[in-house]
């Protein structure tokens, strides 16, 4: 037995420690939120916030991380900058690559809390949205930006 | 959001419940409530529009949501007629039913744009017809003539003031015959059609709560994944059964025809199973076919002189005496769905039904697929339409259908059947590639006398739908061309069908994502050839005041066509007129030395009749200007060995942040039948790039994805 600190719980799971993070959230803890899309780090949909830091949970052993604290989508409070801000800006099309993308845009604001333009684009440069909803999130992580700023961090 | 309900919750309220049913050649809006009060338990005749006591209005969606936001819009059109409070809509995906095919295509499919605009009229009877039933109830109750009664935010009103709401209403109702050729409102009294509203799948989206196909589970379901063939014709000689069985939680192996399903308890499990199966393939029927064989095979099919498709005037002779012919070719190549969530189906059979949860993008085949599977009678087969991460045409194909069936079939238990990425790209229904040769002649004048265009594609018809396919022509496969927005005294469409083991398919605007960029491309260089402006020329051959016109001359307005670009940078257009819209888009661009293209604003203009709910237009629009981009810059599948070799998005690139520019898109305003979205607003985007490189450069870019290297200067 294993036990992950996932969104705030202890969640004891029964799995061999080298499988990925991506596949014990979804198989073993029924925590679909977080996507398959490539397996191979290359799409970000499968993004989590371990230790609050952005890592694609398709290529992380789950050895690794026992001694964290894993947050995915669930685990941001529904009035979360990021979260009001998605909503606010109609971000999602078909959604699946979203919850990734918001908690890259999570820990994006913890280093960044006023970002350029540029740096959002460098940041988001590697996740992958096929529906292309490129433009709204651009604006949705202003939004998020603003708010987090007026909240006082 | 809880979108499932049982079939017994449906029955057990009592409420107003309108339906329709398309027959062929006629659209039929019956009451259902009646039906249901006497139903037996296998008279399914679902609803659109469900009003129950307690005020509570239920919108039944048969069309996949698949994030394009119909799931709002025809809920919008609904309660519109209605006079509904929108805040007391709900929307729920309802199983695949009769009601819900379209009334023009008579299956139960989203695609072609369909959605909206096979069913502007039915969804506004629907709405208006209900609301035409609760008005005679109230009215026969106060003893009034309907006519004086009123209709608001989900109220009957009696001139005096006093009210029901239609809660109140239902159950009297729903007693009703529904009243023929119900008064549909005057645009001008649209309250909710085209206002702004928030998409109502976006919240459980953003908290990460909504299920795809990919996430259901139901108690005792294993997964399967499913090992096919490498390369075409390829057959397995010997793999390693008892491998895949020792990982642990690997259930069964499963051989079917001409491919190994794994059966495991996780996904993982059941990957890493197919893994240790090392199966070796044969060579299959095709070990030479590679990117370079394709290429020259096509080539060598543009040789030939292929079908006439299309034929107006005498092309030879106006070619022939005319002051000017230009000729060139051009070449698009196979290009991959690579939507989000892998392709999925999870299937229960059991001894008197077989139940489907699937983000299926075609309800009729895949119930007709299990029936044939099962033997069981189509009504016997419940298929559950889940949200589905994005599909773009390639969530009609029925194999997942056939494995989770089969699957579930020997197992005797639920079976979720999972792609994974690599298996996505191997067993894509790519778009096809093509070539295509034109020949266009001017005269002293500069106009257009005449235009000679040959294609050498695939057929996708001719897999889907052999039945249209008449003397090897697939009008699709030059749909573009033989109805593009220009009048042409003489115009020659011929088509050479391209037979290969590759398996094609429909991918966003089908034939329209091919040969509109070559069209428009050409158009481009038949107005340099003239001395034309490119927006001139295109509009002198068209019908002055037609829609392709008038959303071009948009276009040109928004986008401020005349007036001048900052150094460095230049401007190109293109149009398209599909699926019942028309748009057209302007690229402005910079290419640096090193042949760079940036594209620094794409500006969208789209004509799509009643735009019904303009911030998912918009958001369409948008989407349709990066996907069109991604294919434009990156975008193509690569073959090996005799089959696919292109393996996961690290050699399948697609367009990301950076490269995304400025958008800008208008939304011409009439009142028209409303028409498709997520198609039209695609297949523009690479000509008016190319276009513009064009103008940029002097160099002109006839491949897809566009060569770089052909930019390099100095
Ligand atoms: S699934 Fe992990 S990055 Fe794509
Ligand atoms: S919203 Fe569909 S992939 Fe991003």
């Amino acid at each position: 037995m294993i036990v992950l600190n996932v969104n705030g719980t202890k969640r004891q799971v029964d799995a061999a420690p080298g499988n990925p993070l991506l596949w014990v959230l979804r198989d073993n803890l029924g925590i679909t939120s977080v996507k398959y899309t490539c397996g191979i780090a290359e799409c970000g949909m499968c993004t989590v916030l371990i230790d609050g830091q952005a890592r694609r949970s398709c290529v992380v052993n789950v050895e690794d991380v026992l001694e964290s604290e894993i947050t995915t989508i669930e685990g941001l409070p529904e009035n979360h900058p990021v979260k009001v801000a998605w909503i606010e800006k109609q971000v999602p099309q078909c959604g699946y690559c979203q919850p990734g993308i918001m908690l890259q845009t999570v820990d994006f604001l913890s280093r960044e809390p006023n970002p350029t333009e540029e740096q959002i684009n460098n940041e988001m440069d590697h996740m992958i949205c096929r529906c292309g909803t490129h433009p709204r999130i651009k604006k949705a992580i202003q939004m998020a930006a603003e708010m987090t700023a007026k909240q006082g961090g | 959001m809880n979108t499932h309900m049982t079939r017994r919750d449906f029955l057990k309220k009592s409420s107003l419940v309108v339906a329709a049913a398309a027959l062929p050649g006629k659209l039929n809006i019956f009451n259902a409530s009646l039906v249901l009060a006497h139903a037996g338990t296998s008279f399914k005749p679902h609803a659109f529009l469900e009003i129950a006591t307690d005020d509570t209005i239920t919108v039944w969606m048969g069309q996949t949501n698949l994030g394009q936001g119909t799931h709002t819009g025809i809920p919008m059109i609904i309660a519109d007629e209605l006079d509904a409070p929108w805040e007391k809509i709900q929307v729920r995906m309802a199983l695949a039913a009769e009601p819900f095919k379209s009334p023009v295509w008579h299956v139960q499919v989203t695609g072609g744009s369909s959605s909206i605009r096979h069913r502007w009229d039915m969804l506004r009877e629907v709405g208006a017809a209900a609301r035409g039933m609760l008005v005679e109830t109230a009215s026969e109750k106060w003893g009034i003539p309907p006519k004086k009664c009123v209709t608001k935010e989900g109220k009957v009103i009696h001139p005096d003031g006093r009210s029901l709401t239609y809660g109140q209403l239902a159950k009297a109702a729903g007693k009703r015959p529904v009243p023929e050729n119900p008064p549909l409102k005057s645009p001008k009294d649209y309250r909710i059609i085209g206002t702004q509203r928030n998409r109502l799948d976006i919240p459980d989206k953003v908290m990460g709560k909504t299920v795809y196909g990919i996430d259901f589970t139901l108690p005792g379901m294993c997964i399967a994944v499913v090992a096919r063939p490498p390369r075409y014709g390829a057959v397995s000689r010997s793999y390693n059964a008892e491998a895949a069985m020792a990982v642990k939680g690997v259930i069964k192996v499963v051989p079917l025809e001409n491919r190994i399903a794994v059966c495991a308890e996780t996904t993982y499990a059941a990957m890493q199973g197919r893994n240790a199966l090392e199966i070796k393939w044969s060579d299959g029927s095709h070990p030479d076919l590679n990117d370079d064989t394709l290429d020259a095979l096509y080539k060598a099919h543009l040789e030939k002189s292929g079908a006439v498709a299309q034929k107006s005037g005498d092309v030879k002779k106006a070619l022939a005496g005319a002051a000017q012919t230009i000729e060139q070719s051009y070449k698009l190549p196979y290009i991959s769905h690579a939507q989000a969530e892998p392709i999925n189906c999870t299937a229960h059979v059991e001894k008197e039904r077989c139940r489907l949860w699937i983000p299926t993008q075609a309800q009729t085949a895949t119930q007709l697929t299990a029936s044939k599977l099962t033997g069981l009678p189509v009504e016997k087969v419940e298929v559950m339409t889940t949200p589905a991460g994005g599909g773009f045409g390639l969530r009609g194909e029925q194999d997942p259908v056939e494995d989770s069936v089969l699957l579930s079939k020997t197992l005797n238990r639920p079976v979720k059947v999972i792609q994974s990425r690599e298996d996505e790209f191997a067993n894509d229904c790519f778009r096809p590639a093509s070539q295509c040769r034109i020949k266009a002649g001017l005269d002293k004048g500069g106009r257009l006398v005449a235009w000679s265009h040959k294609v050498a594609a695939p057929s996708v018809m001719s897999r889907k739908m052999p039945q249209y396919v008449k003397n090897n022509i697939d009008s699709d496969a030059v749909s573009g061309i033989r109805d593009m927005p220009y009048s042409l005294p003489n115009l020659l469409v011929n088509y050479v069908m391209v037979n290969l083991p590759i398996t094609v398919g429909w991918w966003r605007s089908v034939g329209y994502s091919v040969n509109v960029f070559t069209v428009e491309s050409f158009m481009d260089e038949m107005a340099h050839a003239a001395g034309k402006d490119p927006i001139q020329f295109r509009l002198d051959h068209m019908k002055k005041g037609s829609r392709p016109y008038n959303i071009l001359s948009l276009l040109a307005e928004k986008g401020g066509w005349g007036s001048p670009v900052s150094k460095g940078r230049a401007r190109g257009v293109a149009v398209t007129s599909c699926f019942e819209s028309f748009a057209a888009h302007m690229a402005e661009v910079s290419v640096s030395k090193k042949g760079k293209i940036t594209v620094h604003k794409m500006v969208c203009a789209l004509d799509c009749g009643t735009a019904v709910y303009p911030d998912a237009i918009r958001a369409q629009a948008e989407a349709g200007v990066v996907m069109g981009l991604s294919v434009a810059f990156y975008e193509k599948v690569s073959f090996a060995n005799g089959g696919v070799k292109t393996a996961n998005y690290d050699d399948y690139p697609i367009l990301t942040m950076s490269e995304v520019p400025d958008i800008e898109v208008h939304i011409a305003r009439n009142n028209l039948k409303a028409g498709g979205i997520g198609e039209p607003v695609f297949p523009s985007v690479a000509p008016a790039v190319a276009n513009a490189v064009f103008r940029a450069t002097g160099i002109r870019l006839r491949e897809l994805p566009f060569k770089r290297e052909l930019l390099i200067r100095g």
